[in-house]
């Protein structure tokens, strides 16, 4: 039994490095697109796609440093990210983020 | 480029997203004695959602629904951290010392309270005072331009 338990850790633990590698590399390949892109909407995809990769990061420390206090982090970098890529399209699409009056 | 788009998605998301921001800003303030978090990001939240407000409905709409005057807010913020400093001399103790007790509160039963909070909640206010106003007189714009 105590044998099955170690197995599943090490399991988790030989998963999770994995995974932190596979989204190293996506956010490298992001990196690429925010850099070459051709057009700044690309840019900006690129960027909040960027963002969710550390979303998944931060979830996947978590695993490994063994902690709950980095779930604040996770919701946050979320938030966050929603109203910088909310910001970014306004200024694409309109060229002004904070209007006067929207009527 | 034309100014006039249809913002139906965006404002429908932000009546459900900005009370979670505020919920969640709220959540933060209270977990800071023994958790992350604390006065300063949770007026950070606090000032996301308003500013997310302010993007998704217009700088008018939200002053009209929200009618704080946030050159007020960091005033009264300082005024909050700076009471509690002089509040410790009433009892005969040093400048800004803490103190802390256990209350029995109606739906929460015993509760540790301590006087750390009413400090968090000045720099709450101060936070969220100072964030707005750097970004709404950023955000202010002059009246039509003509070319």
């Amino acid at each position: 039994m105590e044998s099955a338990l170690e197995i599943t850790r090490m399991l988790i633990d030989i998963a999770t490095q994995i995974a932190i590698v596979v989204v190293g590399i996506s956010i490298f390949l992001l990196l690429y697109r925010v850099i070459k892109g051709p057009t700044n909407p690309d840019r900006a995809v690129a960027l909040d796609v960027m963002g969710i990769t550390l979303m998944a990061l931060a979830g996947l420390v978590t695993i490994i440093v063994v902690t709950t206090r980095l779930n604040d982090v996770v919701l946050l970098i979320g938030i966050l990210l929603f109203i910088g890529t909310i910001a970014l399209a306004k200024f694409i699409e309109k060229g002004v983020i904070i209007e006067r009056n929207m009527d | 480029m034309n100014g006039n788009t249809n913002d139906l998605i965006l404002k429908t998301m932000t009546s459900i997203i900005a009370f979670i921001l505020l919920g969640f800003s709220l959540y933060l303030f209270f977990a800071g004695h023994n958790a992350p978090g604390g006065g300063f990001i949770g007026g950070l939240m606090t000032s996301a959602a308003i500013v997310l407000l302010n993007m998704a409905y217009g700088q008018s709409a939200t002053r009209n629904s929200l009618p704080v005057n946030f050159r007020f807010l960091f005033k009264l913020g300082l005024i909050i951290a700076l009471g509690t400093g002089f509040g410790s001399f009433l009892f005969n103790e040093p400048f800004l010392s803490q103190t802390f007790a256990y209350f029995q509160l109606p739906i929460l039963g015993r509760t540790e309270l301590a006087t750390a909070l009413l400090f968090d909640l000045g720099v709450y206010f101060t936070v969220i005072g100072v964030t707005m106003t750097i970004i709404l007189s950023i955000a202010e714009d002059r009246e039509e331009v003509s070319q």
